[in-house]
């Protein structure tokens, strides 16, 4: 036992725990020392739940002592702050709910508990999980522990950073466009968004109901099959979750890179591409080449198209979620409103913060009588043809590889005047979300010292296919063990 | 003839009737304490979703099936956004471009007596809102979210109505369809069964239709013919006068009896309809419809038209007899168990059950004189143990709890005088007292042979057979 407790993977954590070389209780105290230390610089955290996290804890050692435990017992997490936890705040990086107690659990806390995990916190994230880079939330920016005057992406951020940092072994998060890959990428760690459907969205607060999935920020391909095999099935609470099997994700590690043909688009390395970047992912395919996996190029033909699609289909949905947070029953409400519309407004108005504000007003524009055809329905259109697109590649390939994101963790205030060159961030990333694919980003280098991340698409449950390649270049690159110097 | 043509369409709201709400687990009883009834779903609380309730597909299917309608293959949830306290996520779930129901018709009776096709548009799924109550809270308005996510069925007709009588008609045949189905209670009282009305004038002859009003929230059927009415009127006076009908939401108000402006087409909500990305299509195939077509009850059109035919009673009788499924179960439940004919049930039925019902303020199924013995009295009648006039009054006793039919005659002593010397006597008797009369009767004036019947009725307290007055009578008096 060299390595300190909050350097070990979620997997080492298990078998440490497992073999009885700590308890739980002594891990989740060390973890808890890390986050008192570190979250003041990194702003990681929306609330840090020290008290229930040592009686998880303790609960923990005390089912492993009788035989007990599920398959995460006693393996510390953390939660990104738009799950509802029953008795916590639950804020969503917002405002509107500063003071937001859930009365309820989302069905992935509830499982991710009832298989004994331990949770340390809640995570700050972009209000609504509507950004790229942490800086909408109400809660202040996140920093990246790679260099604290820049972003950790988002809308993930809190998630990716207290990951990154070495708070947490594990973060939930979620993906709407890009928001648990492109932080993942940023900040040097694993993320995998899942096959829309196969994780339940109950309890999660919607932002596009028709993008949005929930997955995992760990800091191994292996860490997140062990996770997502306890969040992924069938939720009768949620009508798009996808009665389909759930298999042995970590059982599909251990298959080689052997005959795995993976496809490259070539609009993800054109001019919008850092340099540098490029030349890290290109690095890294031509590791997967030399290892058995066969590269070949495949069209997306319609793919530009995915951020001006995203960009009405997201606001649309957005727009009408967000409608339920009007001060009448819970969240924000203003003081002394003067009548009915003076109280939405009012409430409203001063709950949303600029980024939602813009969302919400583009949403109701494009579902606006007169403007429905060109907008919504064009974009549908279009998103269907994004589907296809990808459906026909993966006649060919089994996965789709290139950047994660165009650039390495962008300046803090960089981009907050700039919402396009801020939305161009999620570029690579959207298009999973428009087809429903599921996505994983993993670390692939280092330029000028600040991570960058090689994404992974698959079909629809190509899950395994992802986590068996990402594990792969894992353990033939090593990326992934890279520690930011001020959390070593 | 008058000179303007009125185009009426109908919005059928019917509540369906299953034990929980359409998008949550939560009771949908009636009544509750405000806010016992809603759980998170209904709140709109962050995070929940809805998950259909697989209930309210079957009772649609139903529906459509009855009305003679398509039964779409995929219909597609929409969301309807507006703000409004009552409505607690911002918008409410129905269906938009994709209904589960579409071209269906049923037929009413129109003012000449002939039989009139009635079209149906659509009939949609939609969730009910919450309600807000102004009563004891100041200044306050509160909001009881129990009725939210209540099932409804809306159903839309063809402007094929050209009177408020015909929309009364229609409103009632749909009524009657959705309870004869089991899929609504159609209490109206309760708001389980309501309507909105679109109202246009047009001058006879012009196909072009009128600009047309809508009257909101109608929840009876007296108040539909009312409001209707009132409108029409009102349109006229307002095109006769020079002016032009506006497009706009009308309330009518019951107690003054009139209709007036809500809010005009212009301050109407952009509801901006898309389709909901948490609920997937509702899917159905053949199997499933031909499985639910086995389920339908004989619906009112057919049984009125076999009542007609198997018990030979009259058509309007039947018609009557057929508008509660439950009033035509007890009619036939009374054929079965009695010797008298079927038209004499239904008279029966139709009058002193009826009327006794009415008064009561009870439904068929809260007859306190049952069909079995409601039949035992008919019986009584057709043996000649009493006439109808005194069958009258032992239902009237049966009515009060008394007994059964033969327990009463007895008690009372009402059994029919039917031996022929007594009545004999008793007309001898009334014979002799009334010489001017039977000098009269003798000399042309047959119609005295009522007072002579009645006469001796009275001697007999109503127990003398009246058939047999009548014959010993006219014997005597030669």
């Amino acid at each position: 036992m060299s390595r300190d407790l909050y350097q070990q993977t979620l997997t080492e954590l298990a078998a440490g725990l497992e073999g009885g070389d700590f308890s739980c209780v002594e891990l989740t105290e060390a973890l808890l020392g890390r986050v008192e230390q570190h979250n003041e610089a990194l702003n990681a955290f929306v609330t840090v739940m020290s008290e229930q996290a040592l009686a998880a804890a303790k609960r923990a050692d005390e089912a492993r002592a009788a035989g007990n435990g599920g398959v995460l017992n006693g393996l510390p997490l953390v939660h990104k702050d738009i799950f509802c936890t029953r008795g916590v705040l639950t804020t969503c990086g917002s405002r509107m709910l500063e003071d937001f107690v859930s009365p309820y659990d989302a069905t992935i806390v509830e499982r991710l508990a009832s298989a004994g995990a331990v949770v340390l916190g809640k995570t700050n994230m972009d209000e609504f999980a509507m950004g790229s880079s942490n800086e909408t939330s109400y809660f202040g920016p996140v920093r990246n522990p790679w260099n604290a005057d820049c972003s950790p992406g988002g809308s993930s951020g809190g998630s990716a950073a207290a990951v990154a940092a070495r708070l947490a072994p594990a973060a939930t998060g979620t993906d709407t466009g890009g928001s648990i890959r492109q932080p993942a990428a940023l900040t040097g760690t694993v993320g995998l968004k899942p096959t829309y459907g196969r994780v339940s969205r109950y309890g999660m607060i919607a932002f596009a109901s028709s993008l949005d999935q929930a997955g995992v920020i760990t800091r191994s391909s292996a860490d997140a099959a062990l996770l997502l095999g306890v969040m992924a099935g069938f939720d009768e609470r949620d009508s798009t979750s996808i009665d389909h099997p759930v298999p042995d994700y970590t059982a599909a590690l251990s298959q080689s890179l052997d005959g795995l043909r993976v496809g490259i688009v070539k609009q993800h390395f054109d001019e919008g591409l850092d340099a540098q970047t490029g030349a890290a992912v290109r690095e890294a395919l031509s590791v997967l080449e030399a290892n058995g996996a066969t590269l070949t190029e495949v069209d997306l033909p319609n793919i530009d198209l995915s951020v001006p699609t995203y960009y009405v289909v997201a606001p649309a949905e957005c727009s009408s979620n967000l409608s339920r947070f009007d001060g009448v029953r819970f969240g924000h409400r203003t003081e002394n409103p003067e009548d009915l519309f003076d109280l939405y407004c009012s409430s409203r108005g001063e709950g949303f913060g600029a980024e939602v504000k813009r969302r919400i007003m583009t949403g109701t524009y494009v579902l606006s009588a007169g403007y429905y055809d060109a907008y919504y329905l064009k974009a549908q259109q279009v998103r269907h043809l994004i589907a296809d697109d990808f459906k026909k590649a993966f006649e060919t390939v089994d996965v789709i590889a290139g950047p994660t994101a165009p650039t390495p963790a962008f300046k803090l205030g960089d981009k907050t005047d700039d919402p396009i060159t801020m939305y161009l961030n999620d570029i690579y990333t959207i298009g999973a979300n428009l087809a429903g694919l599921p996505g994983i980003s993993t670390p692939c280098g280092l330029v000028d010292g600040l991570p960058v991340g090689l994404h992974l698409v698959g079909p629809h449950w190509g899950e395994e296919t992802l986590l068996r390649c990402a594990h792969n270049y894992e353990q033939l690159s090593a990326w992934h063990f890279a520690c930011p110097g001020d959390f070593e | 003839m008058s000179a303007w043509e009125v185009v009426i369409g109908l919005e059928v709201h019917t509540q369906l009737a299953t034990t929980s709400k359409i998008f949550s687990g939560a009771s949908t009883a009636y009544g509750a304490e405000p806010n016992t009834q809603a759980c998170l779903v209904d709140l709109g609380y962050p995070g929940v979703l809805p998950v259909l309730n697989k209930e309210v597909v079957r009772m649609a299917t139903k529906f459509g099936l009855a009305v003679n309608a398509t039964v779409a293959p995929r219909s597609v949830f929409a969301r309807k956004n507006y703000f409004y306290p009552d409505l607690p996520k911002g918008y409410q779930i129905s269906q938009y471009e994709l209904p589960i129901v579409e071209r269906g018709e049923l037929f009413i009776t129109d003012a000449d007596g002939n039989e009139k096709r009635i079209g149906i548009t659509r009939a949609h799924l939609e969730e009910d809102a919450g309600k807000s109550t102004h009563v004891g809270l100041g200044k306050h308005s509160g909001i009881d979210l129990n009725r939210a996510g209540t099932p409804l069925l809306e159903i839309v007709s063809e402007p094929d109505l050209r009177s408020a009588r015909e929309a009364v008609a229609y409103m009632r045949k749909i009524h009657t369809i959705v309870r004869y189905l089991g899929i609504s209670d159609g209490n109206m009282q309760e708001g389980s069964f309501r309507c909105d009305a679109n109202v246009s004038v047009r001058p006879r002859g012009q196909e072009e239709l009128g600009t047309r009003a809508e009257l909101k929230n109608l929840n009876s059927f007296r108040f539909v013919e009312k409001a209707i009415n009132f409108e029409i009127e009102r349109q006229i006076e307002v095109i006769e006068d020079g002016g032009e009908v506006v497009q706009e939401t009308r309330l009518y108000d019951s107690d003054k009896n009139e209709t007036r402006s809500m809010r005009s087409k212009e301050e109407a909500n952009d509801y901006r309809y898309f389709p909901d990305p948490d609920l997937l299509p509702v899917e159905i195939d053949a199997a499933y419809i031909e499985a639910v077509r086995e389920t339908l009850p004989e619906l009112p059109d057919a049984k009125q038209q076999r009542f007609v035919d198997e018990y030979g009673i009259r058509a309007g009788d039947a018609t009557i007899l057929t508008a509660s499924r439950a009033l035509a179960d007890y009619f036939e439940e009374v054929v079965a168990a009695t010797a008298g004919k079927p038209q004499g049930v239904a008279n029966f039925v139709i009058g002193d059950l009826s009327g006794a019902l009415n008064k009561g303020g009870l439904a068929i199924e809260e007859s306190p004189v049952s069909a079995k013995a409601l039949a035992g009295l008919l019986d009584r009648i057709k043996d000649n143990t009493i006439s109808g006039k005194i069958a009258k009054e032992v239902f009237e006793a049966m009515w009060a709890g008394e007994g059964l039919a033969d327990d009463i005659i007895e008690a009372k002593g009402l059994k029919q005088i039917t031996d022929s010397s007594a009545i004999e006597a008793m007309v001898d008797k009334v014979i002799e007292a009334n010489p001017g009369q039977v000098a009269d009767y003798k000399a042309g004036k047959e119609k005295l042979i009522g007072y002579f019947v009645g006469q001796v009725m009275k001697e007999t307290g109503g127990k003398a057979n009246p058939g047999q007055v009548n014959q010993i009578l006219k014997q005597k008096l030669g």
